[in-house]
């Protein structure tokens, strides 16, 4: 119904305006791809102790705060359902939003891309001749580069997350969306400290509790001084029919920023909007839980344009396109922006686990990053790092049963990895590739019988002329197995099922008049299952 | 040498950015999904909301034995009380400060017989001036018990946002009839004015960034102490209950 709507709006005789991708300034791609930066972060062993304990620990925070919600796959469904109304009908929703928000005071700023938001926020904070500004975490201001722009401008830019203090004051990139410097452990973070604060007692001592009241003791001096200056932060949900901005934190941080400062300036994705105030009761369940396994996270404030006498006198709100129009072309894809970066994902998602944020090279890591990132980016050609994301991952599943808003993220995975094939075919002609020449020399192979047992009794005696164990990486120029075995040690492929099943019924027939004594040929090295009463399928399994 | 960095996105001469990100989603939009677009009616709303039975149904007292547990459970002390009681309650749950900012809506009664030095909110009080104080008291709008959470709205009863972030400790006093069971009861009672700073606090400033050890008292107030009056009712039924959640 209100896709005719939209059909109109289109048609009214403008010329047609194409979704955009992001930035190429955006952090959304990393300078590699996902294996090879994905190969070094497996070498870091910091890295992989911190990101075993980290994510087995929230996972099961996580997990005993959602049983206790009788009503938690009734939540998703809402929260589902509330994403696609938001995702169907966002251009309405949009000019709602902007109309409640420049009711109660606020001022509505449109970017298309990362430059246009860095212009704006940058614009904004000279006029007001501010040098130092705070900054509360968020991932919208991480992907568009802001600190740098900031930067560039001359303006200092604090990070008032602790996690994101370390990480700035390290010089260090996130590599979590809810823990950002999960990848530091707690004499790193000493030592951070101890080189970039000016008044930190030399003798603090690496416990978590000592770190934080020195980040604490760090950053009130600025809180305090700065009721003439200007705060940035991002937002979790946009309200359309009330125009309330809702910030989910732990710390305080977020309050301190929300509060104090006399200009506040929210970047938020397009994205981000939730019809109803009232919706908030679907979403300020499923987040908290979802996320960092509270019932519900220390502060939630909600704030409406400007409040007199209270908070900031002068609010901004930058609504940020940069390639989330682009994500919403694919109808298969476009679920990827109900994300609400809770970060369940990431904790569950056996990938992550071993690799940690960093290989992804976007600010989106993890299964949700996959899906995101080289959507928002756009993948142009085969080489782009980007076009690695969508495999990295095994399609387990894990990902989607987490979701509090129940993105598919396998299928969406598939959907991209079907499309980044589709593209490399494209750009390299029908059967160039080594996987495109492998495919057909095996259909033809599986066509015919006949050749087809050949080649796989010839396999086992003529893989014991290689060394070893097991087959360790072959030459590429093998086509049968282009890649394979780059990651992978293949056993040595024993008795092919064929000549199994022949043996098999030669003994079986030998054999018939004595059944109690029924002897196997050759156990293959099948992992038994059950009490072994059904035969076939324990025997079926590895030949 | 390749292609995939360079390309900017495009920009369509006389559009304002506005019009230009409105286009570009209904470009992007036209291309229709598999499933039949949403509707806003069309959004199940089979959990539990604000009208379920077990929101209305349960006893009052029962709702508020969860508060406390859900209250002590992340560490808040709590102060159950009754009216005749709760000035010396506020006294005990203030104990040791020697200043007290309050918001003006606050009832007398509360700081009657208060050993302190009482600052009256008039909203000039500067960010380091509530550094210098002690301690915040305040009321409370809504209470939800199953999250342990206090709802502050920007009124007269809990103040600015100022003055219950930046002094160290804040006792927060709710009545009975402030305390709801789960959040859709809670963002209902927000949603009669949803155009107030509203701040939900569930426990004291945390943090788990450093090897997710939580530390507690980050930048809010370190201490959180409530200070909850209750109908006078002969049984003494101090326990909490083992309310089993849904």
């Amino acid at each position: 119904m209100s896709r005719e709507g939209r059909m109109d709006t289109v048609d009214l005789g403008m010329p047609a305006v194409r979704p955009q991708h992001a930035s190429p300034s955006s952090h959304l791609r990393g300078t590699r791809g996902f294996p090879a930066a994905a190969r070094d972060a497996l070498g870091d062993e910091v890295l992989r102790g911190n990101l075993t304990y980290a994510t087995a620990t929230i996972q099961a925070k996580r997990a005993s705060v959602v049983r206790e919600m009788r009503d938690w796959q009734k939540l998703r469904d809402a929260g589902s359902a509330l994403k696609w109304h938001v995702t169907d009908h966002l251009p309405e929703l949009l000019e709602q939003l902007e109309a409640s928000v420049t009711a109660a005071g606020g001022t509505v700023h449109w970017a298309r891309d990362a430059e246009e938001a860095g212009e704006i926020v940058t614009r904004l904070t000279l006029e007001r001749g501010a040098q130092d500004v705070l900054k509360v975490k968020s991932m919208a201001t991480q992907e568009i580069g802001l600190n740098e722009t900031l930067a560039h401008a001359g303006v200092r830019v604090i990070e008032s997350d602790l996690a994101e203090l370390i990480v700035q004051l390290a010089g260090d990139a996130p590599s979590h969306i809810l823990v950002p410097a999960i990848h530091r452990n707690r004499a790193q973070i000493r030592e951070i400290f101890l080189q970039a604060m000016p008044d930190i007692d030399p003798e603090i001592t690496d416990d978590p509790a000592a770190l934080a009241g020195a980040a604490r003791r760090f950053l009130r001096e600025r809180f305090l001084d700065m009721e003439q200056s200007v705060a940035i932060s991002g937002a979790n949900f946009a309200v359309a029919d009330t125009g309330t901005l809702v910030v989910v934190e732990s710390e305080g941080n977020g309050r301190m920023c929300l509060t104090l400062p006399r200009t506040l300036i929210s970047v938020v994705g397009i994205e981000k909007i939730v019809p109803s105030f009232q919706d908030l009761e679907v979403f300020l369940q499923l987040l908290p839980r979802s996320s960092t396994g509270e019932r519900m996270n220390p502060y939630t404030t909600l704030f409406t344009g400007v409040a007199e006498g209270d908070g900031p006198q002068e609010f901004h709100l930058v609504l940020l396109d940069n390639g989330r129009s682009a994500v919403l072309e694919d109808p298969e894809g476009r679920s990827a922006l109900h994300c609400i970066r809770c970060s369940a994902c990431l904790n569950v998602c056996p990938v992550y686990q071993r690799t940690g944020g960093h290989a992804y090279g976007s600010t989106y890591p993890g299964p949700i990053g996959a899906i995101l990132s080289p959507q928002m980016t756009g993948v142009s050609d085969p080489e782009d790092p980007n076009a690695t994301l969508p495999y990295a991952s095994s399609l387990c599943g894990a990902c989607y049963d987490v979701c509090p808003v129940k993105i598919d993220i396998p299928s969406i995975l598939v959907h991209l990895r079907a499309k980044e094939v589709d593209q490399r075919r494209e750009a390299r002609g029908q059967f160039r590739g080594t996987w495109d020449v492998a495919m057909k020399g095996a259909g033809r192979l599986m066509s015919s019988p006949r050749a087809y047992d050949a080649a796989v009794r010839s396999a086992g005696p003529l893989s014991r002329v290689l060394p070893g164990e097991n087959i360790g990486r072959l030459p590429g120029v093998l086509p049968l197995v282009p890649g394979w075995t780059d990651h992978r040690d293949l056993p040595h492929p024993g008795q092919s099922f064929r000549s199994w099943w022949a043996a098999r019924e030669k003994h079986s027939a030998a054999t018939d008049q004595q059944p109690g004594a029924r002897d196997e040929p050759e156990q293959p090295k099948a992992p038994r299952s059950g009490s072994g009463t059904d035969r076939t399928a324990q025997n079926g399994g590895e030949a | 040498m390749s292609t995939w960095d360079d390309r900017r996105p495009a920009r369509t001469p006389g559009m304002s950015a506005k019009e230009e990100i409105l286009a570009r989603v209904r470009t992007a939009l036209a291309a229709p999904r598999r499933d039949d677009v949403t509707t806003y009616a069309d959004v199940p709303r089979a959990y539990q909301r604000a009208d379920d039975k077990q929101e209305t149904g349960t006893d009052p007292g029962k709702v508020r034995d969860v508060l406390v547990q859900r209250l002590e459970d992340y560490t808040t002390v709590v102060h159950r009380t009754t009216e005749p009681a709760a000035a010396a309650a506020i006294a005990q749950a203030l104990d040791g400060a020697g200043s007290v900012v309050v918001p003006r809506g606050i009832p007398g009664e509360w700081t009657q017989g208060l050993d302190a030095q009482l600052l009256t909110d008039d909203g000039t009080l500067s960010a380091h001036q509530l550094d210098e104080v002690d301690a915040v008291l305040t009321g409370c709008h809504t209470a939800i018990a199953l999250t342990g959470t206090l709802v502050l709205r920007g009124d007269e009863l809990c103040g600015r946002r100022a003055i219950t972030l930046v002094p160290d400790r804040h006792v927060v006093v709710v009545r009975a009839e402030q305390v709801v069971l789960g959040v859709p009861k809670g963002i209902e009672r927000m949603g009669e004015d949803p155009g107030a700073p509203w701040t939900m606090i569930s426990g004291p400033s945390a943090t788990s960034d450093i090897e997710l050890d939580r530390v507690e008292g980050v930048h809010g107030p370190r201490r959180l102490e409530v200070v909850l009056i209750e109908p006078e009712q002969p049984a003494g039924d101090e326990p909490s209950t083992k309310e089993k959640q849904g």
